[in-house]
């Protein structure tokens, strides 16, 4: 495949200082879905803006279909659909009105009642922006990306703060553009969006990648799929997790407020001496539960902190 | 905006190529120019400050300021023997002057208070005495409109036989005066607000930046916003000298054309400064601090609601250079004297070289994200 977005060496320090980005390297192919995943502030909004020409990087290389922004940008806004984070259109412009606008702007754009028609929002046409929902205006802002017709899509956070429905369908539709051939890249805070959109992902942590691959390559580098979590009486010590470690099939130990969350290849091999570990140290077991390991354990793994620190 | 009547389409997965159709090279300046149109005719507030409020301004400041009947004064003569007499004396003389006899201490009091313009007082010989207060120019017109009378009344031939005649003919009466200032504020105030204060709300919202992540033409973007400043001015105009004439029956001698020329330079010249105040601002409460302190001084200073030649004649250039006095005096001369284009040439500059150069800096200056 083709390879659509590419940049090396990527670099953005704001006003000499802060360090936003600090030298990624990304190649994403044609008809891929790609994510950056990573909590805020970790310079995912700061890359993609790069990518998509609207900032520029303080060093490092872009390449969009094969273009560089300052020699084509013209011909490369043309391919593209973007949608920032948060752009609030014009209140009081109808859903038509706003898609017949973003459409002018193009060569050869999609007829706007196609639009209406893949975004579900045919019954809002004539409806003030202002009147919509989240979920709607958050699909008109994806209707505006998508009325160009464009060969990649950008998505800035497109599902923060959505209810689950309005996700699901935003999920939908981000699909079918994929099924189309089109290419997608977005951020997402969101390791559910990222696990269930993305073909491949990038985890980004203060302005670097420090994983790579697709969520199951990911998830397989923790060295086990499941995770055991529990937590028992008493105040833990070091010697504990030298307890815990030796048990059969545990990959990883961490403990995190009390809890103690190992990742083990297959749960009914660990439980059972758990429980008599358990018991040798005349502890009381307060909690256990066993679940898929996720993409949040790989950030925690990765870093020692949650994605999204409430 | 069309609504256009196209058969519904689904897209079937793995459908590479939906339908398209072609969009013109002016497509997205039209489109952008009926959006600014049609947001604007959506929102009465905008509505009442454009159109509404200088109509408004225009109809009290006519009513207030309306031609009086000749400003009649009013006199107090203190009680006594003969003040019946004088009160006689003075209106057979002079029946526009207000006279009262009352009480030495009311009197005065109401000389004071400004009831009175002038107190007069037997000084029990034969004589008078005026009491008036010299710094209220009312008051001095009473003391000397009172003197003429008594002295006329006591059988004074005036040396010289002398006439007048009243002007209150439509063209130089205040509201005539009036108009064309407002106007002229209005052409000010919609510019500067409609596109310097737009365009500050359009970057807080991130609209500017979606819109050049779009293949936009920038410059139609800045021309969308121009013309709409344009259409609006036409509407304007017409409005406020339309209410002008059927209300306050004023005269407009000059050409209309020229008169719309004098607009449209002027919207235009507003327009680049307007835009030169926004280029950078990213908050709409800095902008509407920098929009107001960019106003403040030809509110005070071009000639809006009063002559500008009281100001002292060390600042008349530099009053004469600030881009609303060119354009109020532009408008003056067309609408009340019928002064031709080339008379405004020197106006005309003053506007073309504010806004192209502030259009000039705003391009350089400006900030889309």
């Amino acid at each position: 495949m083709a390879t659509v977005i590419e940049c090396r060496n990527l670099r953005k320090t704001y006003d000499g200082k802060v360090e936003a980005v600090r030298g990624l390297n990304l190649e994403i192919a044609a008809g891929e879905c790609f994510g950056l995943l990573g909590p805020n502030g970790a310079g995912k909004t700061t890359t993609i803006e790069i990518l998509e020409g609207l900032l520029a990087p303080t060093s490092g290389e872009v390449t969009i279909l094969g273009h560089k922004w300052h020699s084509h940008e013209r011909e490369l806004r043309e391919q593209l659909g973007i949608s920032l984070q948060e752009t609030r259109l014009s209140e009081k412009l109808t859903v038509r009105e706003t898609i017949e606008l973003f459409a002018s702007f193009y060569q050869e754009p999609r007829l706007s009642d196609e639009a209406l028609d893949q975004l579900q929002l045919r019954e809002k046409a004539d409806s003030w922006v202002g009147k919509l929902s989240g979920g709607q205006k958050q699909r008109l802002a994806v209707a505006t990306a998508l009325v160009g017709n464009p060969k990649i899509l950008f998505l800035d956070e497109p599902t923060t703060g959505l209810d689950p429905q309005s996700r699901r369908q935003l999920w939908d539709l981000v699909r079918s553009f994929q099924q189309g051939g089109g290419t997608v890249l977005l951020t997402t805070h969101y390791m559910d969006e990222a696990e269930r959109l993305c073909d491949r992902l990038a985890i980004v942590d203060h302005g670097q990648i420090i994983a790579e691959g697709s969520p199951a390559e990911l998830i397989d580098r923790l060295g086990g799929h499941h995770v055991v979590e529990f937590s028992v009486s008493g105040t833990s010590n070091g010697t504990a997790q030298e307890v815990w470690r030796a048990l059969p099939g545990v990959e990883g130990v961490r403990e995190d407020a009390d809890i103690v969350s190992l990742t083990v290849r297959e749960p009914h091999l660990t439980i059972p001496p758990l429980l008599d570990a358990v018991e040798r140290q005349e502890k009381e077991l307060l909690h256990l539960t066993t679940r898929q390991a996720s993409l949040e354990d790989v950030f925690v793994r990765l870093t020692g902190r949650h994605l999204r620190e409430d | 905006m069309a609504v256009s009547e196209q058969p519904v389409r689904t897209i079937e997965p793995g459908q590479t190529l939906p339908a398209t159709r072609p969009s013109g090279r002016w497509s997205g300046f039209l489109h952008l120019l009926a959006a600014r149109l049609l947001e604007m005719k959506r929102e009465p507030e905008v509505i009442f400050w454009v159109f509404g409020f200088p109509i408004l301004l225009a109809l009290g400041l006519g009513i207030a300021f309306r031609n009086k009947p000749a400003d009649t004064t009013s006199a107090a003569i203190v009680a006594g023997d003969e003040a019946q007499q004088t009160a006689a004396m003075i209106q057979g003389k002079n029946p526009a002057i207000h006279v009262q006899i009352t009480e030495r201490e009311a009197a005065l009091q109401g000389l004071r208070l400004g009831k009175y313009d002038l107190v007069l007082e037997s000084d029990g010989k034969g004589g008078f005495v005026y009491h008036y207060d010299p710094s209220r120019p009312e008051s001095v017109l009473s003391h000397s409109e009172v003197d003429d009378a008594l002295q006329a009344a006591s059988g004074r031939k005036d040396p010289v036989p002398t006439s007048t005649v009243a002007s209150s003919e439509p063209g130089s009466r205040y509201i005539d005066f009036l108009i064309p200032g407002l106007l002229g504020m209005n052409l000010m105030n919609a510019a500067m607000w409609g596109i310097g204060f737009g365009i500050v709300d359009m970057r807080q919202r991130k609209l500017l930046k979606r819109f050049v992540a779009t293949p936009m033409r920038r410059s139609d973007f800045l021309l969308a916003l121009m013309s709409s400043r344009l259409v609006l001015m036409i509407v304007e105009v017409g409005l406020l000298l339309g209410f002008g004439v059927l209300a306050f029956r004023m005269r407009v001698t000059g050409s209309w054309w020229t008169i719309l020329l004098v607009g449209v330079v002027g919207a235009l010249s507003f327009g680049g400064l307007g835009l030169l105040t926004a280029a950078r601002a990213q908050k709409i409460e800095s902008i509407s601090g920098l929009i107001n302190v960019v106003m403040m001084p030809m509110w005070i200073f071009s000639g809006v609601f009063f002559s500008y030649e009281r100001f002292p004649a060390i600042l008349q250039p530099v009053i004469k250079a600030l881009p609303l006095t060119a354009l109020n005096d532009a408008l003056r001369s067309t609408i009340l004297e019928g002064g031709s284009l080339a008379e405004q040439a020197g106006r005309m500059i003053i506007l073309a070289l504010w806004g192209g150069i502030s259009f000039l800096l705003a391009l350089r200056w400006f900030r889309w994200t």
